[in-house]
């Protein structure tokens, strides 16, 4: 089915291609994510899954393409989307405290400026307490363990109260816990209509968490609801010539059939 | 500890090139001129009457009123703006920048004398300096975005490559006949004592200025600082801010120039703000304690200078920073090293106290334990139990008894009994009843065999918080009544028979 690209979707992507020193990163995407899915975007290590992510948000700079959100440029929607960066993209010995990094989600409505205010922490704190971790919103960042940290990058960006959210390996390195925490929110996301596209690394998960999956490598291999397109086949393409993680995603296909 | 060394290596560099060399000989002619406030012959180093000292500190005396004041403004403005350039973690883009100021410094100097003037108009000179600041920074950001030379190479490149050029043309101009640059080298390493109230005027407006916008775009500085992609994202000017903020470094080196010179300028942008980190982990306290810290090395090293004479005021304010540094690395409250020392050393009587009441918690239920039903009586054991219990000597034993007889939890000890208070033996219940809920959760939990489970229970046991022992009992709920202290899930190693068959 060719994309259509219409303004319905969160995201629609024509032809796009990411070059860094002239080696092409992600070539020739083409993509529309529905609207309402919980979205998940998996790949090898190094198949530009950050990099597409990225790029839908002008953060790196595209070689050639065409990216639209809801039918816009990002540029002009903005307060649409929410982002959770990597959470090692950040130094986290930084001299804030927990609320304060929510309310960085924030700053558009505070103002060129102007201080944070009150409310705006109230707002912050709320935001904390979605993710179960109110009780720590003065806690300064560096004293909170891996899986809170991410729980802040959550936070925050559920305070940029948008519909399309794009979330970059939410699930790496935390604890049990914080991933079931995690979990839950992308089900009330879902519930309140809104979309989600998670950079997603651990197959095993894939089925039970999302229901639309793209799988990437380089390229678009496949790219649509779970049970269509998360088969052995197009595993063994996302993944072919990396031998050893053809083992794990055959096993995690097995793992995947059992679970249903 | 980084930056640390750097300041050391700064303050060596004073202390090398102060020496009397071709260069150097002529600074210290000049700055005998121009500090004779305090009297005396240059180079003695004569402690001044108590009287000058108060006169210079209080700034009473009008010479060096204008000097300490000017450095303490400038103290204030580069300790905002350091605050952020540390954050950035730009400090050496700073250096960089500064020293990139020189050609532009002595290329209008010729412009300007061979238009017909002196050639040392200090706006025309400043305009020089800010320009190949800028364009030093500029060819950083070119370099490392455009080649895969990293910035910290380009940095060092552009520092030393621009500097040189400067050095040159300087040197050419010294050459030139009937030109006189004998002022230029002030820039280089400063000089306050040359202050006029146009200075004064000049730079405190400039200080006001950056002071302002540095708290005005607080919160969009510290994004800038934190986590720019994110910033991006919001449609934060992330390029533009970083440029400001690379402009407002420019200003206030260009500023300080004069009094502290550019080679030293660096250490007075990051020095403060690194002494503020020590203190706090908040960045609003971090900025007012590092322009507090600006002002009081501004403060100290000027008054200092101008009563010692011969004494540069860029090297003893970078001095005093250093000071103040160092006494902030030791002391502070937040990440000082005593603070360190302090923290361990609780948590080493705190473990030391919980291994100590739970050996005889366990002495006493070892003896006295008849069923799980019936409660504990607070009865005395016997020492020589005591010191067999755990692999520790009798002094260090001895030690912790007493340390528990002055916290009111051990009754008494003579040598052949330990007995343990009222509020000693609830405390002794409550640890032991954590330590047995965690090895209890390691092998349901964890499959740590009950063999290893002691050692493995002792390293976390003691900084279980209050939370923790709660989701622990929820975590174990189904296993143990939340009430009772349950039995220990191993044996113990008991050396020999326990004494006192009979009851004590």
């Amino acid at each position: 089915m060719e994309p259509s690209h219409s303004a319905s979707h969160p995201l629609a992507i024509h032809d796009l291609t990411v070059a860094y020193h002239r080696k092409p990163v992600i070539w020739d995407i083409d993509l529309d994510i529905p609207e309402g899915k919980l979205v998940g975007v998996i790949g090898p290590n190094g198949a530009g899954k950050s990099t597409l992510i990225k790029a839908c948000m002008d953060l790196i700079p595209r070689a050639s393409g065409e990216i639209s959100i809801y039918g816009k440029p990002y540029k002009k929607q903005r307060s649409l989307v929410g982002y959770v960066p990597q959470r090692e993209s950040v130094d986290w010995d930084f001299p804030v405290s927990a609320q304060d990094v929510v309310a960085m989600g924030l700053y558009r409505k505070v103002g060129w400026f102007k201080p944070v205010r009150k409310k705006h922490l109230d707002k912050a704190r709320e935001m904390l307490s979605h993710v179960g971790i109110e009780h720590l919103a003065e806690r300064q960042i560096s004293q909170l363990s891996g899986g809170q940290q991410q729980r802040v990058f959550l936070a925050r960006a559920l305070a940029q109260e948008a519909k399309f959210y794009m979330m970059d390996e939410p699930f790496a390195a935390v604890d049990a816990a914080t991933e079931r925490a995690i979990v839950s929110l992308l089900r009330e996301l879902k519930n309140q209509g809104k979309t989600c596209m998670v950079v997603h690394h651990d197959l095993a998960t894939v089925t039970k968490y999302f229901d639309w999956v793209v799988l990437l490598n380089m390229r678009i291999v496949d790219a649509g609801p779970t049970e269509l397109v998360f088969t052995e086949e197009n595993l063994r393409k996302t993944y072919g010539g990396k031998l050893s993680l053809l083992d794990e995603a055959a096993q995690a296909m097995r793992h995947g059939k059992s679970h249903k | 500890m980084k930056m640390f060394i750097r300041v050391l290596a700064l303050v060596l560099l004073v202390l090398f090139v102060s020496h009397p060399t071709a260069v150097a000989s002529q600074v210290h002619a000049e700055l005998a001129h121009g500090s004779q406030l305090a009297g005396g012959p240059v180079r003695s180093f004569e402690l001044p009457p108590w009287e000058d000292v108060k006169d210079v500190l209080m700034l009473r005396n009008y010479n060096t009123k204008l000097v300490v004041l000017s450095t303490m403004i400038l103290g204030v403005a580069s300790g905002f703006v350091g605050s952020f350039l540390l954050l950035r973690k730009r400090s050496l883009m700073g250096d960089a920048l500064s020293h990139a100021c020189l050609p532009g410094i002595v290329l209008l100097f010729i412009i300007m004398a061979s238009a017909g003037g002196s050639g040392k108009s200090l706006g025309g000179l400043l305009l020089g300096a800010s320009l190949t600041g800028i364009i030093g920074v500029g060819v950083v950001m070119l370099i490392s975005s455009t080649s895969r030379v990293k910035d910290d190479a380009a940095m060092g490149i552009v520092l030393s490559v621009f500097f040189g050029i400067g050095i040159a043309m300087m040197t050419m101009v010294q050459k030139t006949p009937g030109q006189s640059s004998a002022g230029l080298i002030d820039f280089i390493y400063g000089k306050a004592a040359s202050m006029v109230l146009q200075d004064f005027v000049l730079l405190s407006g400039v200080a006001v200025v950056i002071a302002a916008l540095c708290l005005l775009l607080m919160k969009e500085f510290a994004l800038l600082c934190f986590d720019q992609t994110f910033g991006k994202c919001i449609g934060l000017p992330v390029y533009l801010l970083d440029v400001l903020l690379m402009v407002l470094v420019a200003a206030v080196t260009v500023v300080g120039m004069q009094a502290v010179g550019l080679i030293l300028i660096i250490a007075y942008l990051v020095t403060p703000a690194a002494t503020a980190r020590f203190w706090t982990d908040n960045l609003r306290v971090m900025l007012l304690l590092s322009a507090l810290f600006g002002a009081m090395s501004g403060w100290l090293g000027a008054s200092l200078s101008a009563l010692l004479p011969g004494m540069p005021a860029g090297a003893v304010i970078v001095l005093m920073a250093a000071v103040l540094f160092i006494l902030s690395m030791l002391f502070g409250t937040s990440r000082g090293i005593l603070k360190r020392v302090i923290s361990h050393r609780q948590l080493k009587i705190k473990v030391g106290r919980q291994h100590m009441l739970r050996a005889v918690y366990e002495l006493i239920e070892l003896r006295y334990k008849t069923s799980a039903k019936l409660s504990l009586p607070n009865k005395p054991i016997h020492y020589a139990n005591l010191l067999s219990h755990r692999t520790w000597s009798a002094a260090s034993l001895g030690n912790l008894l007493r340390r528990g007889k002055r916290e009111d939890h051990i009754e008494k000890f003579d040598g052949m009994h330990v007995s343990l208070t009222e509020s000693g033996f609830g405390e002794a219940a409550r640890i032991t009843r954590n330590h047995r809920l965690w090895e209890i959760f390691l092998i349901t939990h964890a499959d740590i065999a009950p063999s290893h489970v002691d050692r493995d229970a002792d390293s976390v046991e003691h900084v279980l918080s209050p939370e923790m022992v709660r989701e622990l009992e929820s975590a174990l709920e189904a296993k143990i009544d939340t009430q009772v202290i349950p039995p220990s899930p191993h044996e113990f190693f008991v050396a020999g028979k326990l004494e006192g068959e009979k009851e004590l």
